[in-house]
């Protein structure tokens, strides 16, 4: 079972680990920073964090395993557009690694641009292939500025394979590292567009988007207006109707052996982002999204505000252990799948990401 | 000479003591001073080389207004200050 969970913040990561029976925060690092994203690689244990620096840019940095001495390495950058007018990288919004092959890791920035290192992060090069896409015009700022890449799969046993969500800009797939690229995403509908236009592909605003580790044709989205399925990696999509008390939220995870299983902490949808009633509650599905669990138990039940990011819920290796924080500074756990919670914070800085370590060699699931 | 120096809030992520140049624009100014430390770059200069949104360069005390390029002429004995912008947050 995991025993260290990453929690990045608008100042600063935390780290909390487990230890007799508790979890404890160490001291933060990069105190008073904003903190995008956070990665503990499971092939070397390399860690990653992504800063968001208020006045001098996008930083990111990296420690060896184990160590607690963070080195600042390149961040991507856009190649420079001759005229000076191109584009600047705003947030590394979502960073994972590129499975088998060593040194490899993908990146999703807003702007949206996918960017990849083959050297731990030593130096990015942008994906010209989706970034020149045509399509790429329709796509949208969803909540910020600009458009972002906030999901990356790749597939376990096919590095080559990559699936990707964009907020918004809908859902893509490329079966050959990168170099080319199909946008997918059929049955994918936004209520936020005209009628007409509701089912086009390219400007849906997918908040989150996650593949099953052993199932990794099976993707959970969940959407702006809605929860989708996809049982044949990410091409075609069935809506999830009729969750209660609502299909508006942010985050999802799915069951790491279980493609059935998801979990997603629901929310009043635009307008307001809160919790339903101020009823924090997890939404569970172990059906493959026939019905859902309520889950509260250890959750405030009244008078809680809470919104939860997209990156801020996360499920560990083994399944049983789910921790999610909001920008409220509030930080839940769980060990049984979310049938009970227990707040580990409630005085964090607004949390942007929450990050279980990968289990030890010894801790790996069977 | 010209002198360039640097807010202590970027202190905090760069070493970057204040210099002597032998410049005619502030961007020539900055070139000089990121040819012995790259890293320092970046903090100050968006993807496209633009000023970032929000730093503030002043030069002998206004405020620079090629953002740009940064093609502010600088006389021999100016003096190069670079600020954070309150916008920043």
């Amino acid at each position: 079972m995991t025993t260290k969970l990453r929690v990045g913040t608008r100042k600063g990561l935390f780290i909390f680990e487990k230890s007799h029976g508790e979890w404890r925060c160490g001291e933060p690092c990069f105190l008073g920073e904003p903190v995008s994203m956070a990665m503990a690689d499971p092939r070397n244990g390399d860690q990653y964090t992504a800063l968001n620096l208020g006045h001098f840019g996008v930083k990111l940095h990296r420690a060896e395993a184990g160590s607690a001495r963070w080195t600042e390495i390149a961040a991507p950058t856009f190649p420079k557009a001759s005229d000076g007018d191109g584009p600047a990288l705003e947030q590394i919004w979502e960073l994972v690694p590129g499975g088998d092959r060593a040194g490899t890791l993908w990146a999703g920035t807003i702007p949206g641009g996918l960017f990849q290192s083959t050297d731990r992060g030593e130096s990015w090069s942008l994906v010209e292939s989706l970034w020149n896409r045509p399509e790429r015009e329709k796509w949208m700022g969803g909540g910020y500025d600009k458009p972002g890449i906030h999901s990356i799969c790749v597939h376990p046993h096919d590095s080559r394979l990559l699936r990707l969500a964009v907020s918004t800009g809908g859902v893509w797939e490329s079966a050959d590292g990168g170099a080319n690229w199909n946008l997918t995403g059929q049955g994918l509908r936004a209520e936020f567009l005209p009628p007409d236009m509701a089912h086009d592909p390219a400007m849906q605003d997918v908040h989150r988007m996650v593949s099953c580790a052993a199932s990794p044709d099976r993707l959970w989205i969940q959407h702006h207006n809605g929860i989708f399925r996809s049982d044949d990696g990410g091409h075609r999509w069935t809506e999830i109707t009729g969750v209660k008390p609502s299909v508006f939220g942010f985050a999802v995870v799915v069951h790491p052996r279980d493609p059935a299983t998801a979990w997603f902490v629901p929310g009043i949808k635009d307008e307001y982002r809160v919790p339903v009633d101020g009823r924090l509650v997890v939404n569970r599905t172990r059906d493959g999204g026939k019905t859902f669990e309520q889950l509260t138990a250890g959750l405030p039940q009244s008078k809680a505000w809470d919104l939860v990011y997209r990156h801020g819920l996360d499920i560990d290796a083994s399944g049983e252990v789910l921790a999610f924080g909001s920008t409220t500074g509030n930080l839940w756990l769980s060990e049984d799948q979310g049938d009970h919670w227990q707040c580990l914070s409630n005085h964090l800085p607004p949390i942007n990401v929450v990050r279980f370590d990968p289990a030890g060699p010894e801790e790996a699931p069977g | 000479m010209a002198i360039i120096s640097f807010t202590d809030n970027l202190k905090r992520h760069v070493d970057c003591p204040p210099r002597d140049v032998a410049a005619s624009t502030v961007m020539e100014a900055l070139r000089q001073v990121f040819a012995e430390n790259p890293r320092l770059g970046g903090y100050i200069l968006d993807d496209q080389d633009r000023l970032r949104k929000h730093v503030a360069i002043f030069v002998d005390g206004a405020l620079i207004r090629d953002r740009a390029r940064l093609s502010d002429p600088l006389a021999p004995a100016s003096r190069v200050d670079v600020m954070q912008a309150l916008s920043g947050g």
